[in-house]
């Protein structure tokens, strides 16, 4: 009878029967579990597909023009002479590439002078954009929200989905478009966009400037704002859910600080995405349709005569468009990994979250102030010391409430029974991670310390800091700490260790010299700039150094990879609350079957009651469906 | 019961809506709808703000917008008007049931939204004609763009509300099940809205 499926008045979402076929089930599913398990492998594939070509970079910092090992042999172009000997029919011979990543052999004679495969030129400027932009948009905004906000939160609240399961499938399916599209841009003839994630006309727009701005660039865009539409409907989807779908007793000051950060991100995913698309359209009208938005009058490339563009435009305007939303994409990227550090604190070192209201408090202060920052991307761009005044202020306000959180975690820890199993491990470094990071960011906001600082390596340290050592590490304990609900099985603790302290030395080491070298003035996005510039000379130890930091940290991430895999389809089975946890996906089986929960759960306090009456409650935990002793004695 | 089985039956597929919609799924489904609304508001509002920005930085020459024909745009302005009101009218029809005054208020609704885009096309072959393109010059840049954009939400709008009219003739909807019509005229209302600001700030001011 409809009575056991809805004895919460439908709130909850109908049971659905599960779906059979190989089709229904894995590829177009419209269940909230799968679809998080298909950004969750989507975005671990960019994951090392942008870790690669970070090495690469790296490569050719620390041994500028040496062919990169293997990749290099394995993907270099041909040379002119290569190519006539392999097609000696002209008519079925391709052209020489160009605008690739790699150089081409050089030949004297027939014989070999200089071998190919190193990273050239303009190739190192596409690695850098694409690094970037895969990074951002590929792998850690699908990960965060796209795998553990759909896998987590109608867990978290009580539900049996999302609020539209359907809208849902399609963000998934945008994303892969947008997947294709942007691995695509790799094989044009002129290759992917060079200009940075950050993509700044008129070289962006123009290609005049870049060979590559009207296709790879274009191409860039589209990737990007389906990737954007992807971003808005999930928002929505999320808000809605979290709104409407609430099991009976989850008040919004009993959810669990994850669901709340996903909120919180998807107010940002739902109000500045689209500033996002509307700067992408110009950007692709300016590329593709002549306009001028973002391109002055009489704009020269190195020709004698400007281009015959009409002009109007101003290439401030697409830096403020930008960075509107990028700038509260950084805090999407940082959002949900404190909501999953938070989470994986508590569980971790047996104590309720300290302070939980100005936990959530901050994170709504992150969310309005996040909206009025922008303008510290733009110090150095001629916005003027008014403006650079009113965001300086803002910015500096907005450490405030990451501050509190820091001084909460730290609070929470201490007098905490800290258990040392990886989920934990990774929760106690992201607070110390994301805690440099932040300072960092502190030096930064002071405009005048930005002068000498925009654009160096102390950026790339400060952005690194949070976004690895902050949210990644955060991403590596959620993996290993939901494992059992997502595959049923455990992964491996000695291999999860092992994968920690690895990537947690090695990180250090890679990213912390990155401060000194950009206080020494060394420029970013720049394959060479010691062979250009003889001041950065006494630096160019301390790049191969971080080189080789960043080479060890980039194959130990294969400890983890292996774990993984191995652990899905070979680790031990997992019971259905193996670390004790009071949120309410621990109180259904492992793996989570089709429809959540047999019974829609009754919510009856907050997640974080850890060692909060073990004398009446007889453990240190409590799940919040259950009462406590104490509530049920009156 | 009825709901459990209806989608046993189309277990796994997207499905279709053959039962009553229940109040909380047609507030809930409402909810989204106006939180896109609000995603497309800021979108249009990305683009309104550079024009703002690009005209008040520019010179007269420069932004130059007087060739617009602000006579045709007025009686777009009216059958976007008017194509709001026919819209909320079909709303409200089919609340009380009566299919066919909502039917007819829908088939309106498209006519007038189908007069807007055929202006829209006249206006943009005359200015082709005249080879004022989208890179003449910043404003066209802007004006091109900004009522693209616009025509394309509107083209959806109608296609949509294509879709609606063949299945509302169906029988599908009622007073008990209208949700998606509620729905779509919310968005058509913004998209009357978008225009509202278009046609001052491009041809007016």
């Amino acid at each position: 009878m409809s009575q056991e499926h809805h004895d919460d008045d439908g709130r909850g979402g109908h049971i659905h029967q599960e779906p059979t076929s190989f089709f229904w089930k894995y590829v177009l599913s419209i269940d909230h579990k799968m679809i998080g398990k298909q950004y969750l492998f989507t975005a671990m594939f960019f994951l090392l597909f942008g870790g690669m070509m970070a090495l690469m970079m790296r490569w050719q910092i620390a041994y500028p023009s040496q062919p990169v090992p293997v990749l290099g042999a394995l993907l270099k172009p041909l040379a002119a002479e290569q190519l006539e000997a392999k097609y000696p029919d002209a008519k079925t011979r391709p052209k020489p590439a160009k605008n690739t990543i790699f150089t081409a052999d050089t030949l004297k004679d027939g014989k070999v002078v200089i071998q190919g495969g190193a990273i050239a030129p303009e190739g190192y400027t596409k690695l850098v954009t694409m690094h970037g932009s895969m990074m951002i948009f590929f792998v850690i905004i699908p990960i965060l929200v796209g795998a553990f906000g759909n896998f987590l939160i109608p867990l978290h609240i009580g539900a049996r989905d999302v609020a539209f399961p359907i809208l849902n499938a399609l963000s998934y399916w945008l994303f892969f478009i947008a997947s294709v599209l942007i691995l695509g841009a790799f094989f044009l003839e002129a290759g992917t966009a060079a200009a940075g994630w950050t993509s700044y006309p008129p070289l962006s727009a123009l290609s005049e400037m870049d060979p590559a701005s009207s296709s790879g660039g274009a191409i860039w865009v589209l990737s990007l704002f389906f990737i954007g539409f992807s971003s808005i409907v999930t928002g929505v989807n999320f808000l809605a859910t979290i709104v409407t779908m609430r099991a009976p007793g989850m008040t919004w000051t009993r959810l669990p600080l994850v669901t709340w950060s996903q909120f919180i991100t998807a107010v940002f995913q739902t109000l500045a995405t689209p500033v996002l698309a509307a700067a992408l359209m110009m950007l692709f009208m300016d590329q593709v349709a002549g306009t001028n938005f973002f391109i002055p009058a009489g704009i020269h490339t190195t020709a004698d005569e400007p281009l015959s563009r009409a002009g109007g435009g101003h290439p401030l305007l697409w830096q403020h468009v930008f960075w509107f939303y990028s700038h509260p994409a950084v805090y999407i990227l940082i959002l949900p990994g404190m909501g999953i550090a938070s989470d994986l604190l508590s569980t971790f070192a047996r104590k309720p979250i300290f302070g939980y209201k100005a936990m959530v408090a901050s994170m709504c202060g992150i969310m309005f102030l996040g909206f009025v920052v922008w303008g510290h991307h733009m110090f150095l761009s001629g916005i003027g010391a008014g403006m650079g005044k009113f965001f300086m202020t803002t910015t500096m306000l907005i450490a405030l409430p990451s501050a509190i959180k820091v001084f909460n975690w730290l609070a929470t820890m201490y007098g905490g029974s800290l258990s040392w199993r990886s989920p934990g491990l990774w929760a106690y470094s992201f607070i110390a991670m994301f805690t440099i990071g932040g300072l960092s960011g502190i030096f930064m906001a002071a405009t005048p310390v930005d002068i000498p600082m925009h654009d160096t390596y102390y950026i790339v340290a400060h952005f690194h800091y949070v976004v690895f050592g902050g949210t990644l590490m955060a991403v590596f304990g959620g993996l290993t700490f939901w494992f059992p609900k997502f595959f049923g099985r455990m992964m491996s603790e000695f291999w999860a260790k092992v994968h920690w302290a690895f990537t947690f030395v090695a990180f250090n080491l890679t990213f912390f010299p990155m401060h000194l070298l950009g206080e020494g003035g060394h420029m970013r996005r720049i394959g060479s700039a010691v062979e250009k510039y003889e001041f950065l000379q006494p630096l160019q130890g301390m790049n191969v150094f971080i080189t080789h930091a960043a080479i060890l940290l980039g194959f130990s991430q294969l400890i983890f990879l292996a774990n993984f895999f191995y652990s899905m389809f070979y680790g031990p089975k997992a019971e259905a609350n193996p670390w004790r946890s009071n949120t309410l996906e621990w109180t259904t089986a492992s793996p989570v079957p089709y429809h959540n929960y047999d019974r829609i759960p009754i919510v009856q306090h907050g997640p974080y009651e850890y060692n909060a009456a073990p004398e009446t409650t007889g453990s240190d935990w409590q799940p919040q469906d259950r009462q406590t002793n104490a509530a049920k004695k009156g | 019961m009825s709901d459990a089985s209806a989608h046993a039956a189309h277990a796994g597929e997207p499905g279709h809506a053959v039962h009553a919609v229940s109040e909380f799924e047609h507030a809930q489904s409402k909810l989204g709808m106006w939180l896109f609304l609000a995603s497309e508001v800021m979108f249009f509002s990305g683009l309104i703000g550079a024009y703002i920005v690009l005209r008040m930085g520019g010179t007269k020459e420069v932004f130059d917008g007087s060739v617009l024909n602000w006579k045709l745009a007025a009686v777009n302005t009216v059958a976007l008007l008017a194509s709001s009101l026919t819209m909320a009218l079909a709303i409200s029809a089919i609340r009380r049931d009566d299919i066919h005054r909502a039917a007819i208020n829908i088939f309106l609704t498209i006519s007038l939204g189908g007069v807007f885009l055929i202006i829209k096309a006249i206006e943009y072959s005359t200015k082709f004609l005249h080879h004022i393109t989208p890179g003449t010059n910043v404003f066209y840049s802007c004006y091109f763009t900004m009522t693209g954009f616009h025509g394309i939400h509107v083209l959806a709008g109608l296609i949509v509300l294509g879709v609606l009219l063949v299945r509302i003739l169906q029988g599908r909807y009622s007073s008990k099940n209208y949700t998606v019509i509620e729905n779509t005229g919310l968005y058509w209302h913004l998209v009357d809205v978008v225009w509202i600001f278009l046609f001052p700030i491009l041809y007016l001011l």
